[in-house]
């Protein structure tokens, strides 16, 4: 062990989030009929097909709907705004973020972009990093 | 050429609490009830199936057999959401209509009472101690709150605002409105868990589950039971003519799930299975919506209720909340939705609701709903979502004989 302040590991707290320099989100394409899909695949969905690619997200969106979430399972701290933002044709969901939770800060068709935050680092001292999104 | 089949006896339950009933006591009393209303036995069935969504393992259909009457016919113990009662009913006519058998029982209980917030789960979400990926978006910690909502209240908000979204914004007064007029409409009803007027100021100035659905917004957990006998027509004809009076038309019994579109697994798409559904149920009946008498269509919660006007094509596509405000679906209304009082005041519990709102249905096409009564009542149509997701959509007519 040296004394060497190294930059703690990062994690991302979903395998389609992508850190670095510029956080963005990955769906696995259908090469096939073009549907996207964050989670781990069997085959897509629409045409059945098998091959994937991976395909970046555009990192600016507007709000087509949210809710704000007052009443949630216990550990869930509330308030917060739940949403579902549309990234450039690609249905995306998150929280707004950055903002007052409230119907006069959060608006649909609001443009928004991603945002990244911290989630506290684990007993190896790795952080995990969690994506939602703030007003542009 | 399939049988036509018909509802020749239903019951449903109190809903409300049930202290001292297990899931067997409130099915025993739908199912014996919905016998003698059908004026047979456990004898003349030919098939059971059963729901019971929250211990759906257990072999329910089974153990309501033990209480009731063992007679060694196949039950099929069904589960699918929300949709759980409407998928029995809908098992138990395809069994009929197959002309396998000629008559069969469905039964859909749940005990339900205090059970709190579903979809998110009830269990605390702790983060471990260490960041380990897992799962099929390998999250290395709970996503609910923090990537969404999990939960109903949540995700159903937003399939409301998602409405508002595409055809104009909807405000939260519309959807509280909705919300009063079903309240207003359950004090009508004696087996509503709740049958209690509330106030549009009420309404809105309740807790706040997930904007903009308050507590009265949502559907109301509760117990309870319902039940019904389903017989084909060849032997319908064979039974007394009091039976064949009161015997209600199934003129379209469907099940649909969602298929895939851009979205629909990021927020659930309610709506293109719930519009296929209606399409197809419209079509094998003969009828339009606007032949509709009454509808009882699934309002787990008041956001809920507009998207289901547009999807059961009650109104023009985009126009819910004109059609709301015109009044229509109030019970004096063209159209009258939810004259039960609907999941949020009659309450909601899960696999007997697809079976109640039937039962609903077929009360006032036998003229036999008393004080609630839409008079002169001949078509009606039932709907039920499960999400996941599954609609079942029934249309049912006043018997010609």
């Amino acid at each position: 062990m040296t004394d060497t302040a190294a930059a703690p590991a990062q994690v991302p707290l979903v395998d389609y989030l992508v850190l670095g320099d510029h956080p963005h989100l990955v769906a696995h394409q259908c090469t096939s009929c073009g549907a996207r899909f964050f989670d781990r695949r069997n085959a897509c969905a629409g045409c059945f097909g098998t091959e994937f690619e991976p395909a970046d997200i555009a990192t600016e969106g507007v709000v087509k709907a949210f809710t704000i979430v007052t009443f949630a399972a216990p550990g869930v701290p509330v308030p917060f705004v739940a949403a579902i933002v549309d990234c450039d044709g690609t249905s995306v969901r998150g929280n707004i973020i950055n903002t007052e939770p409230d119907p006069e800060h959060v608006k649909l068709g609001m443009k928004v972009r991603l945002a990244t935050f911290s989630l506290g680092a684990d007993d190896q001292g790795t952080e995990a990093i969690g994506f939602g999104f703030e007003p542009a | 050429m399939a049988e036509n089949v018909y509802i020749l006896g239903i019951n449903m339950t109190k809903f409300g609490k049930h202290a001292d009933k297990d899931v067997v006591d409130l099915g025993a009393e739908a199912a014996m009830a919905a016998l003698a209303d059908a004026g047979v036995t456990m004898r003349d069935m030919g098939i059971l199936a059963a729901g019971n969504l929250m211990n759906a393992g257990a072999g329910f259909g089974q153990r309501l057999q033990k209480q009731i009457g063992q007679t060694g016919i196949p039950v099929y113990n069904v589960a699918n959401a929300c949709a759980t009662g409407a998928t029995a009913l809908r098992t138990v006519i395809m069994a009929v209509k197959s002309g396998e058998v000629d008559m069969g029982l469905a039964v859909g209980v749940e005990k339900l009472a205090g059970a709190g917030l579903l979809g998110g789960g009830g269990t605390p979400k702790k983060d471990s101690k260490v960041w380990e990926p897992s799962g099929r978006f390998g999250a290395v910690a709970p996503t609910d709150g923090r990537i969404g909502t999990d939960a109903m209240p949540g995700t159903f908000a937003q399939v409301g605002m998602e409405y508002g979204h595409k055809y104009g914004e909807v405000s939260f007064e519309t959807f509280a409105k909705i919300s009063e007029k079903n309240h207003a409409h359950s004090v009508l009803n004696p087996l509503a868990a709740y049958s209690k007027r509330f106030t549009l100021d009420e309404i809105m100035n309740d807790m706040m589950i997930a904007y903009p659905n308050t507590r009265p917004m949502c559907s109301a957990n509760c117990d309870g039971g319902a039940a019904a006998v389903v017989v084909s027509e060849t032997k319908l004809r064979t039974l007394s003519l009091g039976q064949q009076r009161r015997a209600v038309k199934i003129s379209a019994s469907v099940l649909t799930t969602d298929p895939y579109e851009e979205g629909c697994q990021i927020l659930p798409n309610v709506n293109t299975l719930t519009r296929n559904a209606a399409k197809i149920a419209y079509e094998q009946a003969g009828v339009g919506p606007e032949d509709l008498n009454l509808v009882e269509l699934h309002d787990c919660f008041a956001t809920a209720e507009l998207v289901h006007y547009d999807n059961l094509m009650l109104c023009p596509e985009g126009g819910a909340v004109e059609f709301f405000e015109s009044g229509a679906p109030w019970r004096d209304g063209s159209t009258p939705v939810n004259v039960s009082g609907g999941l949020q005041s009659k309450g909601h519990p899960i696999s007997a609701t697809g079976i109640a709102n039937i039962w609903e249905v077929c009360h006032h096409l036998r003229g036999e709903a008393g004080d609630r009564q839409i008079e002169g009542a001949k078509v009606g149509l039932a709907h039920v979502i499960g999400l996941g997701s599954a609609c079942g959509v029934h249309i049912l007519e006043k018997s010609a004989a």
